[in-house]
């Protein structure tokens, strides 16, 4: 398959606001059913092992908001209603089950308003281990997956046996494994690589499934790492604060089409919030847990035990992505991009990383003014980098 | 009354509940002051899910951060912290406590009576009800070189406490908490000293729930969201467990007591408020920068709120919890997760069900403050829920707690004014409805 075709679909997933995909799944497995997930991170293998699909809900860019306003104020930012307004407007009705992961208080009412509005849905609020000690926080968090196993087990009507949990995290090890990689071939060739595709079919990853991802994105990485595109002299920037609320994918074009290779990023983070992959001997359940409390990425949704760790993390990031500078792009009214944001850019700045901020939203329609500020940067950083 | 005899009345009531708090808070923060000189340690904390008998069994003195921001909106003084807070790249669209307290703490950390604070020893996180609190003692750690331990208290997701929340949080007091204080006091885990003022506790909870339901008789010698900030203020903070606290709660017992035998109201700030036409039920955190103008144009309606969700923030003992020293640390964990923003929605629509009948209201009102996801997000369901469930009319305001520039002042009374109007109509709809 050609990378065009690859991104063509991939586009077109991500634009279908109906889920077509999922209910086509859904047709094609009968008996089976779909659980979806809010931001940032959920236990997906135990989703799959129950024999259902993952279905990752991120909102819905620019759609227009009918009944999503009337459910919140205008100081809220806007993932939640247009959650609202898919899950309104029947949109989300193939799903079974929806678990909410502890990202914010805003995620966290929306799992009680679920409860009311689609009683007939199973609603989980997942409560991740913030505690510092390692071992008490892997304990706290199996006995959550082990809840989450036995009710989605019994929405699925099948038994989550060890055996099934360990398929389907070997299964997302390879996911993650693909995703590390494509990561990586990006950071070593970002023109190989634009963002927008990566984020594309990022996004379609949420969706279809783990087997026909995998397939996809074995496809794109092989088309990628072969197509030779031209060199462009451009700034290589991280954009971080994007983990739950999406940019528009104008937003992405933009930055890089003002002069900047995105080299890491964080959006969509649930995907590669284990850094590692997890053990396939042993209790699976403790294994995923493990994998979480010990591998974390780290990110504003999770407790940062080392006082060292918000200073030093954009230092981390940047050397690690061997980056020029930062953009710290997060969604208006996030309270956890923006109340880590003066720590992590005051780490940044001490370390002499060149850094710029901006807020967004995920139905922002003008992008003249981050065309301007980013295409800036990008220039100073030319100019002066070296300096 | 005359209003010479009203002012008088207002002069003294006033002067036994409040004044005996003020010398308690004055004596608190001169202790602190001193902390540096006498070596007793300092524990910053928040007010949902303390520990105080804990913290103050080891002989440490607990610092809100939270009532340190309300009392520099009331004493006017958030503003500019909270411009200081953004100069130092504090967005503008985040909680404006910890801007507040942030900015009081670059700008020398002078405590609301005036004196100075005294930096924290041990920063105790604990979790509970707020996502924001870890983010904010993740900053005042940038500030302060000290240890944070962290207490995560689970969310009631599912409406109730689950055993093995409970378990956890037990566990971590005993083994994460208890060690830390013990490390910052050089003293040793004093179970029988904790459960001597978890008893306390029981006796200050007791008389408060006692005031609080005062509020159901006719009229209300209370008010139930203005007046209880004050009444919260020394069980939510430094005082539960203490005997200042539980000799407070005595006294304002009677005072109460006296007002109920009288058939008087609560004193509004600008006088008694006896003519109570309109019975409320409150949801959401007050504004404090305006707080007096606030409760007067309630009081200017003669609305007495008999009800409030804000001050069960501190514990929700008016549905029965109180400290148990008989399970010291299994208590504390209760504690913890009862709180009223660590309860899920349905329960909260419950709650305010509950009060709206209980208490014989004619109505509620949601101020939604733009400060804090952990109320506000869902507020507008809550009222569309309520409404549904009661058939009582709800009104919606909004402001921000400390952050004066979204407060106003005409805005919020026209809509006091209309929905008072609605509340009315309905009324004379019922008296229709019964006369046919
Ligand atoms: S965008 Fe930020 S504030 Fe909004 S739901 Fe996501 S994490 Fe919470
Ligand atoms: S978000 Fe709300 S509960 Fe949390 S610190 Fe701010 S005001 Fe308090």
């Amino acid at each position: 398959m050609s990378r065009t075709a690859i991104v063509d679909w991939a586009r077109g997933v991500y634009e279908d606001l109906d889920f077509t995909a999922a209910r086509q799944w859904l047709a094609d497995h009968p008996g089976r059913h779909a659980c979806g997930y809010l931001p940032v991170y959920a236990p997906r293998e135990v989703i799959h092992a129950a024999g259902m699909l993952p279905v990752g809900i991120h909102g819905s860019g620019d759609i227009e908001i009918i009944r999503g306003d009337a459910f919140y104020q205008s100081y809220i930012c806007h993932l939640p209603r247009s959650v609202v307004e898919l899950a309104q407007s029947g949109r989300l009705d193939m799903l079974s089950a929806v678990l909410f992961p502890s990202t914010c208080d805003v995620i966290r009412n929306l799992s009680g308003m679920w409860q009311i509005l689609f009683p007939q849905m199973y609603v989980r609020y997942l409560d991740l281990p913030q505690v510092a000690d390692p071992q008490m926080g892997a304990e706290f968090w199996r006995r959550e997956l082990d809840v989450v196993r036995r009710e989605l087990g019994r929405v699925a009507g099948i038994e989550v046996t060890d055996e099934r949990l360990r398929a389907s995290v070997a299964l997302y090890n390879e996911v993650r494994g693909v995703i590390r990689g494509l990561y990586a071939l990006r950071g070593a060739k970002p023109w190989q690589v634009p963002t927008e595709e990566l984020y594309l079919l990022m996004r379609a990853g949420e969706v279809v499934g783990p087997e026909k991802f995998l397939e996809m994105a074995r496809a794109y990485a092989a088309a990628a790492e072969s197509d030779d595109q031209r060199v462009r002299d451009r700034t290589r920037v991280i954009i971080t604060g994007s983990f739950c609320e999406q940019p528009p994918l104008g937003l992405i074009k933009t930055i890089e089409r003002a002069g900047c290779y995105i080299v890491d990023d964080d959006f969509l983070a649930g995907n590669r919030f284990l850094t590692g992959d997890v053990p396939l001997d042993g209790d699976p359940l403790s294994a995923l847990a493990e994998g979480l409390v010990r591998g974390a990425v780290k990110t504003s949704v999770l407790y940062e035990p080392d006082p060292e760790g918000k200073r030093n993390l954009m230092k981390n990031r940047v050397a690690a992505a061997k980056a020029d500078g930062v953009i710290f792009a997060a969604a208006s009214f996030c309270d956890p991009a923006l109340l880590d944001r003066p720590m992590l850019r005051e780490g940044a700045e001490k370390a002499g990383i060149p850094c710029i901020a901006f807020k967004f939203a995920e139905n922002s329609g003008q992008f003249q003014q981050f065309r301007e500020q980013a295409g800036t940067f990008s220039d100073s950083i030319k100019l002066w980098g070296d300096a | 009354m005359s209003d010479t005899r009203a002012d008088a009345r207002a002069g003294a009531l006033k002067d036994q509940s409040m004044v005996i708090q003020k010398e308690m808070i004055a004596a608190h923060y001169e202790r602190l002051e001193r902390a540096p000189e006498t070596g007793e340690p300092v524990v910053y904390t928040f007010v949902p899910g303390n520990l105080t008998e804990l913290i103050r069994s080891f002989g440490c003195l607990p610092v809100l951060p939270e009532i340190n921001a309300l009392q520099s909106g009331m004493r006017g003084k958030s503003r500019d912290y909270i411009a200081e807070a953004e100069k130092h790249g504090h967005s503008e669209d985040v909680c404006t406590y910890v801007k507040c307290d942030i900015g009081m703490a670059m700008a020398g950390n002078i405590g609301p009576t005036g004196t100075k604070l005294p930096k924290p020893d041990l920063l105790l996180l604990s979790y509970t009800g707020c996502y924001t609190f870890m983010k904010w003692f993740e900053l005042l750690r940038e500030q302060y070189d000290c240890p944070c331990v962290f207490l995560h208290v689970p969310y009631q997701g599912e409406g109730v406490i689950e055993p093995e929340h409970r378990e956890y949080m037990v566990r971590q007091i005993r083994e994460l908490v208890i060690p830390a204080l013990e490390k910052i006091s050089g003293r040793k885990y004093d179970e029988a000293a904790l459960c001597e003022r978890l008893q306390l506790s029981v006796q200050a909870e007791d008389d408060l729930v006692w005031v609080l339901e005062s509020a159901k008789h006719t009229p209300s010698p209370i008010d139930a969201y203005f007046g209880a900030v004050y009444y919260v203020g020394p069980i939510f903070s430094a005082f539960r467990g203490t005997p200042e606290g539980v000799s407070y709660y005595q006294a304002l017992r009677r005072e109460v007591q006296e007002r109920l035998d009288a058939g008087l109201g609560p004193v509004a700030p600008a006088g008694p408020l006896d003519n109570q036409k309109y019975r409320l039920v409150v949801e959401g955190p007050p504004n404090w920068t305006h707080f007096r103008e606030f409760w007067q144009m309630f009081a200017d309606e003669g609305a007495v709120v008999v009800a409030s969700t804000y001050s069960k923030v501190g514990g929700t003992y008016d549905f029965g919890f109180r400290h148990n020293p008989q399970d010291p640390l299994g208590t504390m964990g209760d504690y913890c997760a009862g709180c009223y923003t660590n309860h899920n929605l349905p329960n909260r629509i419950d709650m305010l069900c509950r009060y709206l009948v209980d208490y014989k209201a004619d109505g509620f009102l949601i101020n939604s403050v733009k400060s804090c996801n952990s109320f506000s997000a869902g507020q507008l369901m809550i009222l569309r829920e309520v409404e549904k469930r009661t058939g009582l009319p709800g009104g919606f305001i909004e402001s921000d707690l400390v952050d004066p520039r979204y407060f106003s002042a005409a805005n919020i009374k026209n809509r006091l004014e209309s929905y008072l109007q609605m509340v009315e109509a309905r009324r004379g709809g019922a008296r229709e409805a019964r006369a046919s």
